[in-house]
């Protein structure tokens, strides 16, 4: 039993609180999505920003990060699509789709591009359709309250809706760009609903960045069905403007024997958390699951997950690697449940972290619930500076302190960019990260 | 090219080079031995500049500049290269893309012009096969799960690429077999040139039958305590180190 | 069947019943009425002749006590204690001046313990050949009925005696250091154990002295509805060293009977502490009646430089153990260890684990964790490793592990890594699994029995902690781990 004493509602919860009822007052949205709206909403009014005494939320504490709540943006004009263009990355590949403030983009998106076999529909138009993909919205939500997906959902309205057919593999992959290129602060959400079909494969690029300077809150949550059998490829860029607050939520259930290989890059916002629910619901199914974060000067940047293995024989991969300059803060929470049923599971997790400063911080939780007992699982987690007898060894040789740094971190995070399969995202990671690390240096 | 006057050295509070005298002219190849803890892994890093250890008197003056006041890199691109006893292993960076960052590196310092990829290839196409490097050792990870041999190999194939003035070998022989120490040592002498001097600092005369010295220096307790010509070496095998131990002592 | 399964099946019908320690000893004690209360607190302090400035002690920790909350955090779950239901206080009657004259029965209740069987031999005197002496005080419901070789300790400087006599003898000490680890108001137990802790041990080890002997304090619980809240002040001073071992037992009753001890550490510059604990409460039954709520709090505190503490505990009993034995490593180059072996079978649930925090330069820990689950118990190791901003050089590795035996029990793991230094080293790993097929198949080819070869591979997975034990501890201590284990193995 816990006795629930909320302390008074924050200046920025206050004006959440006031934005969703609005919201839902002018348009609820049709069908059971008024319903769903209203329930997060009320689980927001009684529980609010999560602070540092919700376990989940111990190293990054919301109810005091989150000082105000800016204006949702209307729907993009001509000025703001040409502003986004430069913060959409070129996948010249690739069918896009393209969200300005968190409003989709008609205009920049690209529906009738995509492979066959695989359907995109605007979220609000296949709610007003009865597509069966509607149907999918909230499914996989955790019974846990989690305060931004709470408003993500409260604020449902914006969004695509995915899907590729059964036995289809997806000629080229779907980029779902997220640009926020105004000065003026917006609040932005979306909701992306993907049911990949059994035996089918896909390859899911996810991008999100944003002008410096200003201090827009940018939500998005992704739901993700694997089919049985099928394959989703699924790479993230989190390059969200310095002063954002980011949230990213995957919600991800996987058939039987489907596989998902994710790799998420985390480089942006003053705040960000990413917070993935992976559910094992049929036998044999495998997931890659896998990252890399930088941050420096005061950036704060969290990855949680939740990997709940519900069935016997899946199979799990966690790595994550984060780099820490200046003042920044790194966490990594992992779970790994392991169910009665879920006997022969195979888990394993490892965070490992570099902190170029004295200042940084990094934080860990990596955490195993277990409850079968044939099975193999097992986490690690490591932190430290840079190796100092490789450092002297690459210098030995006539590396400069900083190339022989920027050499080390490259080597540190390819060891988790390498499970990239597709080369050419592959070479765009690493084009990022080089970024990065070149910007640092000077 | 080389003069070291009386070096002193410590790491943290231990003194390990007690005033330290050697010269060495340009293209000779000096030979140190001594017993275990004698210091001359300690010469080898100081000369090099490892961060560790700290230089509390004396000089090292490096074809005439002060070797000391330079980084490791500094050191590295002016020409001193060291042969580890125990390469370091470097996960995630291949063979390859390191062995182009030094030479790109050191060419940058002294202000050349980078090589460019093809003329690097051809390069290392007509170096390792000789020190019997597989094409699978330069595309893995620095030293990572090489052999013993192989590391030292691998050590050799710098030096080559590199081309320093000054080459320390510390004790490169440690842990070869005798076929491998062949390789090795052919390597080597395949780098011997006029312009070239070399350091060997070995514990055993074993190396020197491969690698012939010019002179031989005996180390004992941070200092040279006898010079001498090739045939120290064979002195030494015979006498062993304890004769050195009584007298510094 | 396969083999394992052929184990599971067994350690599930293994009678947990089978707790050895679950006799009463029928002696006339003398209580303090049931409850608590400032009355109760002042009872306690009266029993014990304490001075003044004591009972102010006591009655400021109750009176913050009645403004805390239990905590809830743990992955544990019991009905509500009800705190007026249980007596603070129970006595021997006639308290012992000597060994001499404590009641024959409680002599018997020690010697039918067995486990460890030193102290019984100790307290009467008696040394065993080859074995090393050791100085015991033995703490039956809420007081100390004898401590042993206190004369003899007394001659090396070192004080050995029931902190209820210290805080009379001593108080300079008691006054110095009491509270200065686990302050007052630390948490719910604790604060709780500050207002009516009965007895305990006090041990203080001057300057230089190594203590030349090992000190043991035995704890039973053998009153119904009785409170166990001992606490123990242990300091060594500069270049002192210390080793002290704790045991401890109950009978078998089916209600609930609640144990919130205090274990204060204090090892100045240059000086060891290692405290050992072979924890045997009475578990509960097969169907999870019953048992000891084992609510305790334990730090030591290296607050000198080079300093260095060493926890190591072996834990098969109690329903509930809600412990996190820490180290605060405040002196530079100090050093904090942690061995655990925690087993738990029928309904047991642990959540147990340890605390390094660094704040210190060049500070190390090393925590080594084995957790066990049987039958239909939890297990969660829960630990925290910190390195603050200043604490240079910084050094952790942990290695937990966990075992889990049959399919109704759960393992758990939930460290926090804290880095706020750059130069800190912190390495963590952990493993669930299983006794492997091939282990076992191994084993039993060679001609060992199913219960032989799982208690031979459970011994081989917690060997890295037993080593730390003092041997002839070690040795108890894996016979322990045998019976709680199977009950038919051993």
């Amino acid at each position: 039993m816990t006795i629930n004493v909320r302390p008074a509602r924050t200046a920025a919860e206050e004006a959440i609180a006031a934005a969703l009822e609005a919201s839902i007052t002018a348009e609820a949205g049709q069908g059971r999505i008024p319903e769903v709206r209203r329930a997060a909403r009320d689980a927001f009014l009684s529980h609010g920003l999560p602070s540092r005494r919700v376990e989940e939320w111990k190293y990054t504490d919301l109810r005091a990060a989150v000082r105000d709540f800016p204006n949702c943006a209307p729907a993009p004009g001509a000025m703001e699509e040409a502003e986004a263009a430069p913060l959409v990355p070129s996948l010249p590949n690739a069918g896009r789709i393209l969200f300005v403030n968190g409003v989709l983009s008609r205009a920049g998106s690209d529906f009738a591009a995509l492979s066959e076999g695989v359907t995109a529909l605007p979220l609000d138009a296949a709610i007003a359709a009865g597509d069966p993909l509607a149907d999918r919205i909230n499914a996989l939500s955790p019974s846990r309250y989690d305060g931004p997906l709470a408003l993500n959902t409260g604020f449902l309205g914006e969004g695509v809706a995915l899907r590729v057919d059964a036995g289809v593999k997806a000629a080229r992959p779907v980029h779902i760009a997220h640009a926020f290129p105004g000065v003026e602060a917006v609040a932005g959400f979306t909701r992306t609903v993907v049911v990949v079909g059994a035996g089918a494969e896909v390859t899911l690029v996810e991008t999100f960045a944003g002008r410096d300077g200003v201090a827009y809150q940018s939500n998005h949550a992704v739901e993700l069905v694997v089919g049985d059998g099928a394959i989703v490829n699924l790479v993230r860029i989190q390059e969200e403007g310095d002063a954002a607050f980011h949230f990213g939520t995957l919600m991800l259930e996987l058939g039987r024997e489907a596989k998902l290989n994710l790799f998420a890059l985390a480089q942006g916002a003053a705040l960000a958390r990413y917070n993935v629910y992976g559910r094992f619901e049929g036998t044999g199914a495998h997931a890659g699951i896998r990252g890399a974060t930088l941050a420096r000067g005061r950036q704060h940047s969290d990855t949680t997950l939740v990997i709940d293995h519900a069935v016997a024989g899946g199979e799990s991969r966690e790595l994550f690697k984060t780099v820490l300059a200046d003042e920044s803060h790194g966490v990594f929470q992992g779970k790994i449940v392991v169910r009665r049923a879920a006997q022969k599971t195979d888990g394993r997790m490892m965070s490992q972290s570099l902190l170029l400063s004295d200042r940084a911080e990094m934080d860990n939780k990596p955490e195993l619930e277990i409850f079968a007992d044939d099975v193999q699982c097992g986490h690690g987690a490591t932190a430290g500076a840079l190796d100092r007898s490789m450092l002297f060894y690459l210098r030995s040789r006539g590396l400069p302190e900083k190339e022989a740094e920027m050499l080390l971190i490259q080597a540190f995070l390819g060891e988790a960019v390498e499970y990239v399969e597709d080369a050419d995202l592959r070479d765009l990671l690493i084009e990022r990260i080089s970024g990065w690390l070149e910007k640092r240096a000077v | 090219m080389l003069e070291i006057r009386n070096l002193h050295a410590r790491i943290g509070e231990n003194e390990i080079l007690k005033g330290l005298d050697l010269t060495i002219p340009d293209g000779e190849v000096h030979a140190i031995m001594g017993p275990n803890g004698s210091g001359k892994s300690t010469l080898s890093y100081v000369l090099s500049g490892k961060p560790d250890y700290e230089v509390t008197d004396g000089s090292v003056s490096f074809d005439g500049a002060d070797l000391l006041a330079l980084d490791a890199d500094a050191r590295a691109a002016a020409g001193v290269f060291l042969a580890f006893q125990y390469p370091i292993e470097i996960p995630g960076v291949a063979n390859m893309t390191f062995l182009r960052a030094a030479m790109n590196a050191q060419r940058k310092a002294r202000g050349e012009e980078e090589i460019s990829t093809p003329d690097f290839l051809k390069l290392v196409r007509a170096k390792a096969p000789d020190l019997g490097i597989s094409q699978d050792m330069l595309r893995r990870g620095v030293n990572v799960g090489f052999s013993g041999g192989e590391k030292k190999r691998n050590e050799i194939l710098q030096m080559a690429l590199l081309e320093p003035k000054l080459c320390i070998l510390d004790e490169t022989d440690s842990g070869l077999d005798i076929d491998a120490l062949k390789v090795v040592a052919h390597g080597v002498n395949a780098l011997r040139s006029p312009k070239r001097s070399m350091l060997v600092i070995t514990h055993y005369q074993r190396l020197l039958d491969h690698i012939v010295p010019d002179v031989v220096h005996v180390m004992h307790k941070g200092r040279i305590v006898r010079s001498g010509g090739k045939e120290l070496a064979l002195e030494l095998e015979e006498s062993g180190y304890a004769a050195y131990a009584q007298d510094a002592a | 069947m396969p083999a394992v399964q052929e184990t599971v099946e067994r350690v599930r019908a293994i009678d947990v019943d089978q707790y050895k320690y679950g006799f009463v000893t029928d002696i006339e004690s003398e209580k303090a009425p049931k409850g608590l209360s400032e009355d109760t607190v002042r009872y306690i302090s009266a029993r014990k002749n304490e001075p003044e400035w004591m009972l102010e002690w006591r009655l400021d920790a109750y009176r913050r006590w009645l403004t805390m909350e239990e905590p809830t955090w743990a992955r544990v779950s019991y009905p509500k204690i009800d705190f007026q239901d249980y007596y603070y206080y129970s006595a021997p009657k006639a308290a012992p001046k000597s060994i001499d004259e404590i009641d024959p029965e409680i002599l018997k209740t020690y010697e039918k313990l067995g486990i460890p069987l030193r102290e019984r031999d100790a307290l009467l005197g008696i040394q065993r050949e080859g074995g090393s002496k050791v100085a015991v005080d033995a703490v039956f419901d809420s007081v100390s009925v004898a401590t042993t070789f206190k004369e003899e300790l007394a001659k090396a400087g070192v004080i050995f005696m029931p902190i209820s006599e210290a805080i009379r003898e001593h108080p300079e000490l008691v006054k110095k250091y009491l509270g200065s680890v686990v302050p007052v108001s630390d948490n719910f137990y604790a604060t709780l154990n500050s207002a009516v802790f009965s007895d305990g041990s006090f041990v203080y080890v001057p300057k230089g002295v190594r203590c030349p002997m090992e000190l043991s304090t035995y704890f039973r619980i053998n009153e119904r509805n009785t409170g166990q809240f001992e606490r123990t002040l242990i300091i060594a001073d500069e270049g002192a060293y210390v080793s002290y071992l704790e045991g401890c037992t109950a009978p078998q009753r089916d209600e609930n009977q609640l144990h919130a001890a205090v274990v204060e550490l204090v090892a100045m510059k240059d000086a060891e502490i290692k405290y050992s604990t072979v924890q045997n409460w009475y578990p509960g039954d097969k169907d999870g009646k019953g048992g000891i709520y084992n609510f305790v709090t334990k730090r030591g505190d290296c607050r000198g430089d080079n300093s260095k503490i060493s926890w190591t505990q072996v834990e098969t009993g109690s329903a509930i153990t809600w412990k996190y034995p820490s180290c605060i490593l405040r002196g530079d180059n100090s050093q904090g260890e942690f061995y655990s072996i925690a087993i738990s079978n029928g309904h047991q649930q642990v959540d147990s684990g340890t605390k390094m925090i660094h704040l210190g330069k060049n500070t190390s820990s090393r925590i080594i964790s084995k957790g066990i689950a049987a039958g239909h118990s939890d297990n969660t190791y829960r630990g925290l490793v910190s390195a603050h901003r200043k604490a240079t050089g910084a050094r952790n590795f942990t290695n937990c592990d966990s075992l889990l035996i049959g399919d109704l029990c759960g393992a758990h793991t939930v460290p926090y890594m804290e880095a706020k230094n750059a130069s800190a080293q912190f390495e963590h790993e952990a493993t669930t699994s299983k006794i492997s097929e091939d282990q076992l198949f191994y084993c039993l080819q060679r001609g060992l029995s199913q219960e032989e070869a799982v208690a031979l591979i459970v011994n081989g997975f917690v060997r890295d902690v037993l080593q730390q034990l003092p041997m002839e501890f070690a040795v108890e201590a894996q016979k322990l781990i045998a019976v709680s284990l199977e009950g038919s193995v051993g």
